[in-house]
């Protein structure tokens, strides 16, 4: 198992010039890993809808891959994203990040604990290229494969719970992360 | 009356980029039009939320996408508009068909999708108009473009 933090580290030194989402627990540590216009912390957020929001970007910004980096909570509340991500052929590369809880309303386990299969609920969507990693050293040597080429992509991360952590906040407003975002992709407002 | 080929033509006229759907019995007609017009893209996902987020990453990213969806997926998607109309702020066009909307005002449906859609509507704050019959799909490009010049989010209901 590995840590959140330590997951996170090796996605920041493979994420290339790709968009990055974080939702619930990743956006309380990425920003202290990268905080660059590209970063985009969906914070409010729908809960489950950022990968349709990340393919949405892929497709609109086809030559610009999109990282969505989401809870296991958030993925069961929108599985049918799966399917929708291998519906679209668009450099999508979602990164789930299990640890078996809610972890920002305090660490209550989710429904899925200790027997959801994303990586075989992401291959039984139709989705080709599926990874999943539980050990820091695998992700560590599998990042650089399962980060490159074309998507959509799931990797799945087993990571350790953390209790008592408190509701990630965006580190800017979301107006402003907008406008920071069109900016650097040349989208006029 | 609103067909797939003229409602293509309209949307083509506007400089619509992409169609986000998921169809009702009424909408469904046009998806052999939408599908193969050129210069627009029918997207097809699984739940109506997802039509409204993935909207929202087209027009982030500079694309022009409308969502096609019935009632009762406006329904299910509720925390979804909210989030993207009124935290994001992205102003999103909708075409919903509203399920037995004839039937319930001549009073022979017990179909409780038109009693709810305008309320809907209303309490998440977002502006409509009803299309019946005599619209046109001239109308619905008038629409559209209006929303745009306002840069608000704005719905077209579709009488069914």
């Amino acid at each position: 198992m590995m840590t959140l933090r330590e997951s996170l580290e090796i996605l920041a030194a493979r994420r290339g010039q790709r968009i990055v989402i974080t939702t619930m627990s990743s956006a309380g540590v990425w920003p202290s890993l990268s905080d660059t216009p590209l970063d985009f912390t969906y914070i409010p957020s729908a809960m489950g809808q950022a990968p349709p929001l990340g393919l949405g970007l892929a497709l609109a910004q086809p030559e610009r891959g999109v990282i969505v980096i989401n809870g296991d909570g958030c993925t069961l509340m929108n599985l049918g994203c799966l399917v929708t991500l291998a519906h679209h052929s668009a450099n999508v590369y979602l990164i789930i990040l299990d640890n078996g809880l809610y972890e920002v309303t305090g660490g209550q386990p989710t429904a899925g604990v200790g027997h959801a299969d994303f990586a075989g609920l992401a291959r039984a969507a139709g989705i080709q290229r599926v990874y999943t990693f539980d050990k820091t050293d695998a992700w560590r040597a599998g990042a650089a494969e399962a980060l490159t080429g074309a998507g959509p992509v799931v990797v799945w991360l087993k990571v350790e719970g953390r209790i008592g952590q408190k509701t990630p906040k965006a580190p800017r407003s979301m107006t402003e992360q907008i406008t920071r975002l069109r900016q650097v992709l040349g989208v006029k407002p | 009356m609103l067909d797939g080929p003229s409602v293509v033509a309209a949307l083509q006229d506007c400089g619509v980029t992409h169609v986000v759907w998921i169809p009702d019995s009424d909408l469904g007609q046009w998806d052999s039009a939408l599908s193969t017009a050129s210069g627009l893209q029918l997207l097809r996902v699984c739940r109506e939320g997802e039509a409204i987020a993935l909207a929202a990453g087209l027009h982030l990213g500079g694309r022009r996408p409308i969502v096609v969806i019935q009632c009762t997926g406006l329904f299910e998607a509720g925390d979804t508009l909210r989030n993207i109309l009124h935290d994001l702020h992205l102003p999103l066009f909708f075409v919903i068909g509203v399920r037995s909307y004839y039937a319930h005002k001549q009073g022979a449906s017990t179909d409780s999708c038109p009693v709810f859609t305008e309320p809907i509507l209303r309490a998440w704050q977002v502006p409509y108009v009803v299309f019946e019959r005599n619209h046109t799909a001239g109308d619905l490009a008038a629409a559209y473009r209006q929303a745009q010049t306002k840069n608000q989010a704005f719905a077209v209901l579709l009488a069914e």
